[in-house]
């Protein structure tokens, strides 16, 4: 068998996403983005809506994930991205309209246009990205860091009585009205990818269902920003991310 | 011709803006409520539009998220536009600059009320600079309207929204708390459709209305990492507003052939100077007034005119003196500019002004 | 012809409705008008005023520190608008709760009781178009019928059936209103 036999298209078992562009990617090794983003394009193909889809991108590492995924995409200020979606759902209703935030952006700047947008459930599917800390500024300290976490803003742990609590926005957004759907997710072995895929599928199918918001954080890792191995990060988010945010539905109506 | 009667109604400067809105083919509207604005959309949520013309009105829970959703409704090349007095506006400042950065049209009225901080609800013209002069960070202008009367809060609206596509910039209707609670007569626009998306996808190419096969993804977007590339994009806007600065320049002016002395005045200020005028030359006292309309694209050239003709110029302003800076920049030291105001809501009136135009020009003869 | 008005009372006594009225008839006889409230708290319970100018030509100031006519309803409004009325002008003022009356003797004086005939009759949501039958009395600047034209146009339909009852209190202003100088 030579090399023209192995790359025989009959052999083909996997196959990038047409939606995802060849763009060299900036995220580091090990970094969560990269597999959430293959799976929104995947979603994006299989449901066939390319010509359908806008895409709000936030501040922070994803910033650039408009240069990945080839649809059409609108920047957002810092926190802004679910204020953005709204006015785009609602002035274009049979649209699919997603914000992809991280927990900087979805849980701190931008708190009360996430709460409002929920309250208000707006028909969109918000993608959040939980990795417990400020990657793209560098390592600082965000809502989600775990209690005695170390960032570059907490270098010594996070003090409860000095930065308070980590915040669960995701149990916080289940409790409204406005809310259809969240859970929570990981990508970090090839199982909790294919769940995270069918959540972020049912978030988008929801959005045109006119169900209310749905929300799919994903728990990930930042093994830049937590100075570790892409390994040890993994096994470092089940053993300490995984007991603050516990994986599954908070909420599937 | 138009079929639609033309129909005069008395309204509120603010109720104007919101039926001009609606008939000049609005999209969206997002706001929050503050006074002295808040009939704005009081009046959208009385008139119902989106059961007619289909226009989304929406009460944000912020002037920050009331921006940020211009900006998405912006991106999607629809007529979006926001209400806002001189608090809210701070607060959506940096929604401006990204607007500006990403070259999206939008509509933004600032009602002006007395500043700093929480301020007073009372009438104000303090936001003069952060409106011409940018306001928010990065080097970008918007076009800054100064309506004078309510016809104009109506007229302007329309306006706006044209300037606003032509340029590809934020525009500013930028008045003051007693042109929107005044009542005067006005004429309304007639009604124009709500463009549909083929004609959007036509007069804006750039819109996120999702990817079709056979073209690349838009992208609205400020971010430029690459400092050559930010550069090039800072020429580009440059270049705009150099050809808004050639091409848009409004103004009016009132007596000014035969004048020794001319007043600068904007907005509500204007109308009040007009009778300053009256009153001066029913002295024998030889005044003209002019009103910048756009205040970005100044009339720097019309007031430089004069210049070497008048004994002095006043800028009457109801503020610490802002217009002034650029009144003298205009004449570029060929006659005194003074400057006379009121501060934190209080309104000059007209002999008051008359009593100024004497004290600063103590040669002034009848 | 300019007649430039300040109307000015507590809030609640419907000064800025009277003025609105004024405006609107102004607008059913084809002139000019403006119509600037003072604003804010004071509507809801302050000092409320208004300036209306009706005019046959364009209207260049709607801010004015000097009036052919002025209303007052209470002791602050006319302790600030007396002396602003323009020499040979009008001044109307309501008698209720004051304790200080008018002194200019280069002014036209005028006092209606419209509050003590409010409470009286029991009809103080009409008191305003008595003082309003008080001042087309005095000074006819508009007719009755554009004032009643102008309130069809300012009230909501389900208010229409108050019509006959507030142009009985326009000629209940004109009976009340008295010269005093």
């Amino acid at each position: 068998m030579n090399i023209s036999d192995i790359i025989n298209p009959a052999n083909l078992v996997y196959q990038k996403t047409k939606v995802m562009n060849d763009t060299p990617m900036h995220y580091c090794p090990g970094c969560s983005h990269g597999v959430v983003h293959k799976l929104i394009g995947e979603i994006i193909e299989e449901m066939d809506i390319q010509d359908k889809t806008i895409g709000i991108a936030p501040v922070g590492c994803a910033v650039l994930a408009y240069n990945f995924i080839d649809i059409d995409w609108q920047q957002a200020a810092h926190g802004r991205a679910p204020a953005l979606a709204t006015a785009v759902k609602r002035l274009l209703p049979d649209r699919y309209v997603f914000t992809y935030q991280g927990d900087g952006d979805l849980a701190a700047i931008g708190t009360a246009e996430t709460i409002h947008a929920c309250n208000r459930g707006e028909n969109i599917t918000i993608i959040f990205i939980n990795n417990g800390i400020y990657g793209m500024t560098g390592g600082q300290m965000a809502p989600t860091t775990l209690k005695g976490m170390k960032s570059s803003t907490s270098p010594h742990g996070r003090e409860v009585p000095i930065n308070g609590y980590p915040l669960n926005i995701s149990n916080l957004l289940a409790q409204m009205e406005g809310v259809c759907y969240v859970t929570r997710q990981s990508v970090h072995t090839m199982g909790s990818v294919r769940k995270a895929k069918k959540a972020i599928q049912k978030g988008f199918e929801n959005s045109m269902l006119n169900k209310g918001t749905s929300i799919i954080e994903i728990v990930s890792t930042c093994s830049a920003g937590w100075k570790m191995t892409p390994a040890e990060s993994n096994n470092w988010m089940v053993e300490n991310m995984f007991p603050e945010y516990p994986m599954g539905d908070l909420k599937n109506i | 011709m138009n079929q639609h009667k033309k129909e005069i109604t008395l309204l509120k400067g603010n109720e104007a803006v919101a039926h001009a809105a609606i008939r000049c083919g609005c999209d969206g509207y997002f706001g929050y409520p503050i006074t002295p604005q808040s009939e704005i959309l009081e009046t959208l949520t009385e008139l119902e539009p989106w059961k007619t013309t289909g226009m989304v009105v929406l009460q944000a829970e912020s002037e920050v998220a009331s921006i940020n959703m211009v900006y998405g409704a912006a991106g999607c090349g629809k007529r979006a536009m926001t209400t806002s007095s001189s608090p809210g506006i701070s607060l959506m400042l940096e929604g401006i600059s990204y607007l500006a950065g990403a070259q999206l049209p939008c509509v933004i009225v600032n009602v002006m009320r007395g500043g700093p901080g929480l301020g007073t609800i009372q009438p104000s013209q303090a936001d003069y600079f952060q409106a011409v002069k940018g306001g928010g960070h990065g080097d970008y202008k918007m076009i800054t309207l100064a309506p004078a009367s309510v016809q104009e809060m109506a007229d302007f609206t329309v306006l706006a929204f044209d300037l606003a596509f032509k340029y590809l910039t934020p525009t500013m209707i930028l008045a003051d708390g007693i042109i929107g609670q005044m009542m005067e007569k006005v004429v309304l626009p007639p009604y124009q459709p709500r463009r549909t998306e083929d004609e959007i996808k036509k007069e804006c190419p750039w819109a996120t209305l999702g990817k079709p096969a056979d073209r690349k993804p838009n992208v609205i977007n400020s971010l430029r990492l690459e400092a050559a590339d930010m550069e090039k994009l800072n020429l580009l806007l440059q270049s705009r507003y150099r050809e808004i600065e050639k091409e848009e320049v409004r103004f009016e002016e009132f007596d000014c052939e035969d004048a020794d002395y001319i007043i600068v005045a904007f907005g509500i200020c204007a109308r009040i100077c007009q009778k300053t005028v009256q009153l001066a030359r029913a002295e024998g006292i030889k005044v003209g007034l002019i009103r910048p309309i756009t205040l970005f694209p100044f009339p720097t050239k019309q007031i430089n005119r004069y210049a070497d003709r008048v004994k002095g110029m006043l800028t009457v302003e109801m503020n610490a003196g802002q217009m002034v800076e650029d009144v003298r920049l205009a004449v570029n030291g060929k006659t005194i500019v003074e400057y006379y105001g009121r501060m934190g809501g209080i309104v000059p009136a007209p002999d008051e002004v008359l009593i100024a135009l004497k004290t600063k020009f103590s040669n002034i003869e009848s | 012809m300019i007649e430039e008005i300040i109307i000015s009372g507590f809030g609640g006594q419907g000064v800025l409705s009277m003025g609105k009225i004024l405006a609107y008839s102004g607008l059913m006889q084809g002139q000019e008008v403006s119509w600037m409230p003072s604003y804010g708290p004071e509507q809801r319970g302050g000092t409320a005023n208004v300036t209306v100018i009706l005019s046959d030509e364009r209207i260049s100031s709607p801010v004015l520190n000097a009036y052919n006519t002025a209303i007052v309803l209470n002791q602050p409004s006319l302790d600030r608008f007396e002396k602003l009325v323009k020499p040979g002008g009008t001044l109307i003022f309501d008698g209720n709760g004051l304790r200080k009356l008018p002194t200019r003797t280069d002014i036209n004086i005028y006092r209606i009781d419209a509050t003590e005939y409010a409470y009286a009759n029991n009809a103080a949501k009409i008191m305003n178009m008595i003082i309003l039958g008080g001042l087309l009395k005095v000074r006819p600047i508009v007719k009755i019928e554009n004032v009643l034209k102008g309130l069809k146009k300012s009230l909501p339909s389900r208010h229409h059936h108050l019509l006959p009852l507030n142009e009985k209190a326009i000629y209940t202003g004109m009976d009340l209103i008295k010269k005093i100088n």
